[in-house]
């Protein structure tokens, strides 16, 4: 005569069982995910001075060297960023009291002089920007960092993907003819915005 | 240590050794030996997460005066 099987009894063997495996059984999952899965990045770059173009590009070509996936969206000053020509990036250090003011040529104790230059002789001497900019060229060239177009180009090769602001190009009174021919994609925030949702790290320069 | 190419990333600062190092790597085959120099001292730590994050392995990295040198062994 066959018995009645006992559902709380055979849940209950079923629950245990499962709480058994199944933690093992997700760390292994997770951990097969992880391992199959290529890390991504988005970056928005938002500012057009030759300090500011090196963070986005630093980045990017890094990561695209780690074999991550990079996305860059160019918005704003960032614009600047993607024009054909970019060797003329300035940097300015009026109200920029974090930038040091150094020479980049000279003995060794001149090199080391900060110069502290106030904010009305800088605003009053025309040219200042770009003699400060022409310094800080001299300086990226004397510590073996890489040239801004130079970087970018490396972006390009490892295939960071680069997008264009279409409303800033518009504001701006910008064309697509002034920029480089491999931004293939001019869109808006809400292309983006889910790139950067499948992301693993967003950041915003 | 024996290797098949070499890399002098001497003078270059953060990223290009690293940058330098990732092309030197897609033109070889699995198993063979980079040899790289840097005088980046943040390269130290660079290269330690580039092998990690890569899969490429790093044999062996020294020290001398302000000179460091890395191994690295293509995936």
């Amino acid at each position: 005569m066959g018995t009645t099987p006992d559902i709380t009894l055979i849940e209950e063997i079923v629950r245990q069982r499962l709480d058994e495996i199944l933690p093992q059984k997700l760390e292994e999952k997770l951990a097969e995910m992880k391992a199959n899965k290529t890390p991504s990045m988005t970056i928005i770059a938002t500012k057009g001075t030759l300090d500011w173009a090196y963070p986005p590009f630093i980045l990017a070509s890094t990561a695209a060297a780690l074999g991550w996936n990079v996305s860059i969206f160019f918005t704003f000053y960032g614009l600047q960023l993607l024009k054909k020509d970019i060797s003329d990036l300035k940097i300015s250090p009026l109200g920029n009291p974090g930038m040091p003011m150094k020479m980049p040529f000279g003995p060794d104790w001149f090199k080391g002089i900060n110069w502290n230059i106030p904010n009305l002789v800088q605003a009053g001497i025309p040219g200042f920007e770009s003699f400060a900019s022409t310094l800080m060229r001299r300086t990226i060239k004397n510590n073996g960092v890489a040239d801004i177009s130079e970087l970018r180009s490396l972006c390009l090769e490892a295939g960071v993907n680069m997008l264009g602001c279409q409303m800033t190009v518009d504001l701006f009174g910008f064309t697509h003819d002034d920029f480089i021919p491999e931004v293939k994609e001019y869109c808006g925030a809400a292309h983006f915005l889910p790139m950067a949702q499948e992301a693993d790290v967003t950041l915003f320069v | 240590m024996n290797f098949d190419k070499d890399l002098d990333a001497r003078g270059l600062n953060c990223p290009l050794p690293i940058l330098r190092a990732k092309k030197a790597l897609s033109d070889m085959q699995s198993g063979q030996v980079l040899r790289i120099v840097s005088t980046d001292l943040g390269s130290v730590k660079d290269f330690q997460a580039f092998c990690k994050q890569t899969g490429n392995e790093l044999l062996e990295q020294t020290q001398a005066s302000n000179e460091y040198t890395f191994f690295l062994k293509r995936k």
